[in-house]
């Protein structure tokens, strides 16, 4: 790790300025996981190879600037350039080829080698399988349990992985091609209809991280967001517990009961799924568990209450394309909404 | 004829007198005319070429102009300059018409100027269907942008992937737009193509063998063999489309649901969309060769590696479409493949590099504006070239595919190693086009400005990728932390900007009011320059023998030149493929509004088939009756009677003859 620090430097210094924030969350250069890990080493031995090359190039043009004779067009040009120099010119071109060919032979090797370990990871079986579905525009996630699959836990545009654990990702679409991305972890890949695929990966370091869509997906590519949570293996074992769980009902006569049956009762349930209801539409987010995720509309919005209200009145403002409707309900049904909603946790 | 006959005949050559009589003749047998109906019909490969460059830097600044809305939009976090509609829409528009209506006919255009005129002809081959390539790509642009207007630009990217692209998904008319710009540019393009190919071959100056022609013709040569292999499948892949949405016609190449396959797009697209950078880039590299060998007073270091160089490129680049894939769910060997022909391809590349730079390192430098765009070029192309490594690496590119890295480094490699280049080509040329000099400082300045203004908006970029910034995103939340470069390219858009002004106010005072420039304002080598700025319609009155390998700094004072094609009718001279010895006198064409009918017809055709399958067979009859009449006109009988003085082709070399062709 010493060794790629000044070279992140070099290159933020280049630019001449440093994303403020770039405190790990979304980052190809800053990994969290032993495939990010090899990736990210081997974009620095990319990076030196082809810096030296430009330096090597640009400082010879501009000795050349310094030290070549100046002219005019009236000059007489050299046609018949003096051989002597023409034939040393042409080994030391022959002998930068040569180099160059070498450079992109080990590069070549260097890159097979690196591809190969970041895939190793699949050969033996995983520790934990997750079925990720792309739509237009949020990721569905579901925790396979293939003994139980009682089990499976679904849930929407979030991920939590147990660190030091090997993850197989299933990837597929039924709409559009979608890329997943989660750059702090694995490189991405395309969610292609009728070619379901997979990738393994581990993470290492506890935290959160940011995935994205990176395949132009219509209106809303931009806000296709995931959060990634990884943590202890012990925490992650709690949440899934905490997933398998139906939610209580709201007890008779509180807000939240009244808020349920607006749910039930209007056009909500045509599209979202809540366990342990009639609630069972496959179109949007299950929102089974909906209060314990930190983010709503795939990453774009903070989970609060006034987040929740504006998405649900005006989602068009906020996401403009998505296929969530404009609601009108009055304040307190609205109320009531957001009140049963954040106690599904 | 025998040979006193010849001899006779030979005495009354080349005197002043006939010079100008027969100067006379030429003027008025290509004459085209003058009024609004000859300049519809006007084929003449300048009047063409400059309508294509013109037309082209049209495009450029209206998609420039998409660019910097683009820039402002993305200039802070969670901004709402443009929603993704609009967004989506300009960002479309802006690659589709980049690509399809500004680099390549604008790098075609520069051929159909300068290549006849470098290789040392009267007319380019096929000159009528030169004017209907050009009418085409003008409907195809003015279709791209009518639509942009009207609010059914094409919002499903340049790339136009299926299923995003197809009847499901793809809404409205908007995709369709977007197949029917690309399958007309492209019919465009092909016949561009063509013509410079068989010109290139079969009317080269004699003496011009294939081992004399100037770098830049042999760039536009493999270009163009390049656009035939590449472009069939684009166009093949656009009409796919269009009938997959098509209502009426509903086939299902590319429905996943009955049998059809979204990665087939992808194959077909690239197969096409990755030779398509090097046809960009291979016309700059023969500019390069061209502007390097003037600047730096000396031919051309490493002539044949050069020429080895461009056909290697052109080779290699149809096999390297996959690395616009690697995040597909394809097998992993047959990505490596593509790993190592990408990575292939840097050689050829990097030969052409140094072979420029050891040009300049043994050179006399004449710095002026044309060299100083070339010295940009290399700043900037050579780091594009090196990322495109990074991207031929199926693990890296995991991580840098459909990023912001992916859009620096493709601005880095079609800005700096096309449009650098391009812009030094004007500056060099234009004395050439109008007769007048652009003023060098302001050149200078323009170069300086553009390359400050493209590094601002483009090198953030790299960082932006790899801190995990997606391409094609029309807003990104404040906490990634992406305002602050964002802002920088933003601003950078604005210099880059305020550079393409100063080249329009550049072009637009020079060509009102600049030095009126001599034949040869560079003191440079290649046979264009031995002709008046601007040339006269015919060209060349004399058509000069090539004597070495570089045409002008070679020639002779008393060098034989091409006396008795006929003066009253069109003739061009026509020589063999390889050395380029004189073969037959061939008649070309005049004006004709054929070309711009057929073009009305073809280009309704495509765009009424969004509507209807009808528009198919309606075309076709149309265009026949079109065609029917531009072969009409083209056959012999119509023509002006003959009314030669010569008959002979003969070589005059100070009066005594030499060689006698039929």
């Amino acid at each position: 790790m010493k060794r790629r620090q000044p070279a992140r430097g070099v290159l933020f210094i280049a630019a001449g300025l440093v994303a403020s924030s770039c405190g790990g969350r979304q980052s190809a250069v800053d990994a969290a996981g032993i495939q990010a890990e090899r990736l990210e080493s081997l974009w620095w031995i990319f990076f030196w190879v082809t810096a030296v090359v430009y330096v090597v190039v640009m400082v010879l043009l501009i000795v050349a600037f310094f030290r070549n004779k100046r002219s005019n067009e009236e000059e007489r040009p050299d046609t018949i350039p003096d051989p002597t120099r023409e034939n040393r010119a042409t080994r030391i071109v022959g002998g930068a080829v040569a180099i160059t060919v070498i450079t992109l032979f080990v590069l070549m090797i260097t890159s097979f080698r690196a591809g190969r370990a970041v895939n190793s990871l699949g050969e033996k079986p995983p520790d934990l399988s997750i079925k990720v579905t792309g739509h237009q525009w949020w990721w569905e996630v579901e925790y396979q349990d293939e003994g139980n699959p009682s089990n499976n836990v679904t849930t929407a545009n979030e991920l939590h992985v147990p660190i030091g654990r090997t993850v197989k990702i299933m990837l597929q679409s039924n709409d559009v091609i979608h890329s997943l991305w989660m750059p702090n972890l694995h490189g991405k890949k395309d969610l292609v209809p009728i070619y379901p695929t997979t990738f393994y990966f581990e993470a290492d370091k506890p935290g959160n991280y940011w995935g994205q869509c990176a395949e132009f997906c219509g209106y809303e590519h931009a806000k296709m967001r995931i959060a990634i949570t990884a943590e202890s293996p012990e925490d992650f074992q709690t949440w899934l517990n905490a997933g398998r769980r139906t939610p209580p009902p709201p007890s008779d006569g509180t807000v939240e009961s009244r808020g349920r049956d607006i749910f039930l009762q209007s056009v909500c349930a045509q599209c979202h799924t809540v366990s342990g209801t009639n609630a069972a539409g496959r179109v949007g987010p299950n929102l089974t568990h909906i209060a314990a995720r930190p983010y709503i509309a795939a990453g774009s919005l903070q989970n609060t209450g006034e987040n929740l209200e504006a998405w649900i009145t005006d989602p068009q403002h906020i996401k403009p394309g998505v296929y969530m409707p404009m609601n009108q309900y009055s304040d307190d049904d609205l109320l009531a909404l957001t009140a049963y909603l954040k106690s599904l946790k | 004829m025998t040979k006193e006959e010849l001899e006779q005949k030979q005495s009354s050559d080349i005197t002043p007198e006939v010079i100008g009589s027969e100067r006379a003749i030429l003027e008025r047998t290509w004459d085209n005319g003058k009024g609004f109906y000859a300049w519809l019909t006007d084929c003449n490969h300048k009047s063409v070429g400059i309508r294509y460059i013109v037309t082209a830097f049209i495009f450029f600044v209206m998609s420039g102009s998409l660019a910097v809305t683009m820039r402002t939009q993305l200039m802070g976090p969670e901004n709402r300059i443009l929603g993704p509609d609009m967004y989506n829409q300009f960002f479309t528009t802006h690659g589709t018409s980049m690509m399809f209506l500004f680099a390549v006919p604008v790098m075609l255009g520069m051929g159909v100027y300068l290549v006849p005129l470098m290789i040392g002809t009267r007319e380019i081959a096929f000159p009528r269907m030169n004017l209907y390539s050009y009418y085409l790509f003008l409907f195809a642009g003015i279709l791209l942008f009518v639509a942009l207007i009207l609010n059914i630009g094409p919002d499903a990217g340049w790339f136009a992937y299926v299923p995003l692209s197809g009847p499901e998904f793809g809404i409205g008319k908007r995709v369709d737009v977007w197949s029917q710009v690309v399958s007309i540019t492209e019919i465009s393009a092909l016949a561009v193509a063509v013509n410079i190919v068989v010109t290139i071959f079969k009317q080269r100056a004699p003496g011009m063998s294939l081992s004399r022609m100037p770098l830049y013709v042999w760039s536009m040569l493999v270009t163009a063999f390049m656009i035939i292999f590449a472009m069939p499948a684009v166009m093949l892949s656009s009409t796919l489309l269009s009938m997959d949405r098509l209502s009426k016609v509903s086939t299902h190449f590319f429905n996943a649901a009955e049998g059809g396959d979204p990665l087939l797009w992808q194959h077909l697209f690239w197969f096409f969309g990755h030779p398509e950078v090097y046809i960009i880039f291979l016309p700059a590299t023969g500019f390069v060769s061209m502007i390097i060998a003037t600047f730096a007073r000396r031919r051309t270091f490493g002539y044949t590696a050069l020429v080895m160089s461009a056909i290697a490129t052109a080779f290699i680049g149809f096999g390297v479409w996959v690395h616009h894939m690697f995040a597909t769910p394809l097998p992993q060997l047959g990505q490596s493949i593509f790993t190592a022909s990408s990575m292939l391809i840097v050689i050829p590349n990097g030969v052409q590099i140094f072979c420029w730079v050891t040009t300049l390192w043994l050179g006399k430098w004449n710095i002026k504006a044309p060299l100083v765009w070339i010295f940009g070029f290399f700043g900037i192309f050579v780091l594009g070239g090196l990322t495109g490594v990074m991207l031929a690496s199926v693990p890296l590119d995991t991580q840098l595919h459909d990023t912001f890295f992916v859009v620096a480094h493709f601005h880095y490699v079609l800005i700096g190693g096309g449009i650098f280049p391009l812009f030094g080509a004007i500056y060099y040329w234009f004395p050439k086009m109008t007769g007048r000099m652009l003023n060098n400082t302001a050149g200078v300045v323009n170069a300086v400005l553009m390359f400050i203004g493209f590094n601002m908006v483009f090198f953030p970029m790299h960082i932006l990728g790899l801190d995990g910034m997606p391409r094609r995103v029309y807003t990104y939340a404040t906490e990634t932390g992406w305002g602050n470069l964002n802002m920088l390219a933003t601003i950078g858009a604005y210099v880059m900007a305020i550079a393409a002004i100063v080249f329009v106010v550049n072009v637009v005072y020079s060509f009102l009011r600049g030095p009126i420039a001599g034949d040869n304002p560079w003191g440079a080598d290649t046979l264009e320059w031995s002709v008046s700025s601007p040339p006269p319609t015919y060209n060349y009155q004399y058509i000069p023998e090539i004597e070495g390998p570089n045409a002008l700094w070679d020639m002779t004072k008393d060098h034989a030149v091409v006396t008795g094609l006929h003066l009253y009718s069109r003739e061009l001279l026509h020589t063999t493929i390889h050395d380029a010895s004189p073969e037959k006198r061939h008649q070309t064409h005049g004006p004709s509004i054929f070309p711009l009918l057929t073009a009305i017809i073809t280009a309704g055709g495509f765009i009424t088939f969004m509507f209807t399958p009808w528009s198919v067979p309606t075309a076709m009859f149309l265009s026949a009756v079109c065609l029917f009449g531009w072969f009409w006109s083209n056959s012999t009988q119509h023509r002006p009677p003959f009314a030669s003085i010569k008959d002979n082709l003969i070589y005059d070399d100070g009066g005594v003859p030499r060689e006698v062709a039929i």
